[in-house]
């Protein structure tokens, strides 16, 4: 009882002792600012001031020079990217007549039969952003006198979107059991495809022809179309893709009771949108671009794309070239305007682990 | 950012309740294990004991209960049990076999065409690599081979392709990380910057074969610049010398620093922000920065932007085809026309012969850079 009484009154009184060390005045320390007089503080912080706000200037000032070259050094870079596409674009407005005289001296050096001595036409050939007379001639010509032209068009739609297409079909199943079921032999598959998506075409050629004649397709656009759906190169992309699906959506979904199929389409295809779209554009460009496949295994030149045709290009159709060009540049630009954010987006988590 | 701190206090909340019935329920159990225990318990009783008995450490539930040996469940080896085992093997096996079955069916239509289309054509150019030719069935051994591995076309051939690919690919990788670095250093536009250097990919080679003729070609535009700033009466072929594969590696590089460069911005920006700031302010300048931090995020995928840009090194063939035709400078001499070469002149054992060894070769340089890979992921994760 008594420990308990003295304890309260300790505390009281160390209680009141804190309550008046609060109300006791303190002195504030001395300082170089408090030391100051009125006006030197003031100037003082004046020219605090100033010095801090010329600092800020100057590292904005280079930042701002950074920046600059920054962005000078990307331009170029950029212009660089895309003078040639530029450049094919403007000149296809030319008249024919100003193409061969500009261009001309080039394919003749090219062709080896070069004109010495004097002649009508410069030495130098004449690189013009824009023309001197904008016409659309040359895609007149192009598209309403030639029909050879658009037939060949045609022939290049006809190779590509069927192997584009199906080549997608057979990736999105190959990629889904490669990322489900890792096994070793799974694995001695995947590893076999990647060796496959290496090769070049050369490689199997003899073999493809053969096979081409055994199955009775060669001469057809059978023989470019089937050993391009089962090219294996969006299998690779896919199957890197589809490995970092969560495994948790895949067990939750098990778990409700889903069977591998609906797993397959309504889990992996739609996590995978964005890298199935890229993946088509990527394929859709390749195949427009190919070239060998067509020479060896379409002897048929009526049956031959675009692409073969722009690349025996020579000086009695120069002046329509520029034009075949960019009409045939314009479905892969027109799809990548479109699909650049899910090119974009599907490209990059391609390569991050 | 609402949702973690909601799922945080309810984690706390949840621990706060598991904790207090557990101390009461220990302190029970101290109470009971001080009375003389009650044998006369119910079966289902003695099971929810069971259940609920407190863990103990070091004290095997067998001992807690004081069981003897003799009530442990002996499993005999009655005919029923033997049923339900072999049932139950036969279900795992089952699951198992619908596994394959289920993955070997996505797999089915992709290999079946990839057996057709490309296994058995390497298969048959083995066979024909051994023979004379594909209808002269007679075994000449190793002769085909030794006549590829003499020749010098294929050995030029193969040495261009190699240092093709030596130059242009860590080019392609350096370059696009420094373009990526660049565009990723606060610079304003910077989507426009990357889609304008995305366009080259999308363009087909055919198309602008054309406007690289006119650059390059003898009599081109950058002679006819060069010739006007320094003049200098000297031109240089530029697809008819040494700078040939200058011309090529810059086309390469044109079309696949774009794709590449995406690979590198998406990497860098996946880089954690906080290990960036604290080593900025223990006073890692940038450069330290760059070697110690980001090289070590980076890591994978400068391998795979490595081995995109080694698969698109094989393609090159095709630009070098286009541009400069079937026989093109010495340096230029690919692999590819080697092949293509001795296509149109029928020799197909000389053909598939070079194309065996070039399998070989690829398969041993595949096999190491996914071995290194491996090995380097291992590093990383650790």
């Amino acid at each position: 009882m008594t420990m308990d009484e003295t304890k309260r009154l300790e505390r009281r009184r160390q209680a009141t002792l804190a309550r008046r060390h609060i109300y006791t005045e303190t002195k504030e320390p001395e300082t170089f600012i408090t030391s100051l007089s009125e006006e030197a503080r003031e100037s003082f912080f004046a020219g605090e001031k100033k010095r801090i706000e010329l600092n800020l200037r100057k590292r904005r000032i280079v930042k701002g020079i950074f920046t600059g070259l920054g962005i000078f050094a990307a331009v170029v870079i950029s212009a660089l990217a895309l003078i040639p596409i530029f450049f094919t674009f403007l000149n296809s407005f030319m008249s024919s007549e100003e193409i061969v005289s500009n261009y001309q001296v080039v394919f003749q050096s090219m062709s080896g039969h070069a004109t010495q001595g004097a002649s009508y036409m410069s030495r130098m050939p004449v690189l013009k952003l824009i023309p001197e007379e904008v016409t659309i001639k040359q895609y007149t010509t192009l598209l309403f006198m030639n029909p050879e032209y658009l037939f060949k068009y045609w022939n290049s739609i006809l190779l590509t979107l069927p192997i584009v297409g199906g080549q997608m079909v057979i990736a999105c199943l190959a990629s889904y059991s490669f990322a489900r079921y890792r096994k070793k032999w799974m694995e001695v598959i995947f590893f076999i495809y990647i060796i496959l998506m290496l090769m070049p075409f050369q490689v199997t050629l003899v073999p493809n022809y053969m096979i081409a004649d055994g199955l009775g397709i060669l001469n057809t656009i059978w023989a470019i179309i089937l050993p391009g759906i089962f090219s294996t190169f969006a299998i690779f992309l896919l199957t890197k893709y589809m490995r970092q699906i969560p495994s948790g959506y895949i067990e939750a979904a098990k778990l409700d009771g889903a069977t591998e199929w609906q797993i397959f389409t309504n889990i992996a295809l739609p996590l995978c949108k964005n890298a199935i779209f890229a993946l088509t554009i990527l394929l859709f460009i390749d195949y427009w671009n190919m070239v060998e496949q067509p020479l060896v295994l379409l002897t048929d030149a009526a049956k031959q794309p675009l692409s073969v045709f722009l690349s025996q290009i020579n000086e009695p159709e120069l002046g329509i070239a520029f034009a075949a060009s960019s009409v045939y540049m314009i479905p892969p630009l027109l799809i990548f305007f479109w699909g650049e954010d899910y090119l974009v987006e599907g490209i990059s988590r391609s390569g991050i682990k | 950012m609402d949702n973690r701190i909601n799922e945080e206090q309810f984690s706390s909340k949840g621990e706060v309740t598991g904790v207090r019935p557990g101390s009461e329920v220990a302190g029970a159990s101290q109470n009971k294990a001080n009375k003389p225990v009650v044998r006369t318990v119910s079966k289902e009783e003695a099971d929810l004991k069971l259940i609920n008995r407190p863990k103990a450490k070091n004290v095997t539930p067998l001992a807690s209960q004081k069981l003897t040996p003799k009530d442990i469940p002996e499993f005999e080896d009655t005919p029923e049990r033997r049923e339900t085992l072999a049932l139950r093997k036969k279900r795992h096996l089952n699951r198992k076999l619908r596994e394959f079955g289920v993955f070997s069916g996505y797999l089915t239509p992709s290999f079946v065409g990839v057996a057709v289309f490309f296994i058995l054509p390497l298969g048959m150019l083995l066979f024909t690599s051994f023979q004379t030719s594909p209808t002269n069935h007679t075994f000449v051994g190793l002769r085909n081979y030794e006549r590829v591995l003499t020749n010098e076309a294929f050995l030029d051939a193969s040495w261009n392709t190699l240092t093709f690919a030596l130059i242009s690919v860590p080019l392609a990788v350096v370059l696009a990380l420094l373009i990526a670095m660049l565009l990723n250093s606060g610079l304003p536009g910077k989507s426009l910057f990357r889609s304008f250097l995305l366009n080259p990919m999308m363009v087909p080679v055919a198309s602008v074969v054309l406007i690289w003729q006119v650059f390059f070609s003898y009599n081109g535009v950058i002679n006819g610049i060069a010739e006007k700033i320094f003049d200098s009466p000297e031109k240089i072929d530029w697809l008819k010398s040494s700078y040939a594969q200058v011309v090529i590696m810059l086309l390469f590089l044109w079309k696949n620093l774009g794709y590449n460069m995406v690979l590198f911005l998406a990497a860098l920006n996946s880089i954690p922000h906080e290990i960036l700031e604290s080593a900025e302010m223990d006073g890692a300048g940038p450069v330290k920065r760059f070697f110690a931090i980001k090289l070590h995020y980076l890591s994978p995928t400068i391998f795979f932007v490595g081995i995109m840009s080694l698969i698109n090194s094989f393609k090159i063939f095709r630009e070098v085809y286009l541009l400069t035709g079937d026989y093109p400078f010495d340096n230029l001499y690919m692999l590819q026309h080697f092949m293509n070469n001795a296509f149109t002149h029928l020799d197909y054992s000389k053909l598939s012969a070079g194309a065996i060894v070039m399998c070989i070769v690829m398969v041993i340089i595949v096999g190491g850079l996914f071995f290194a890979e491996s090995k380097f992921d291992k590093d990383v994760e650790e």
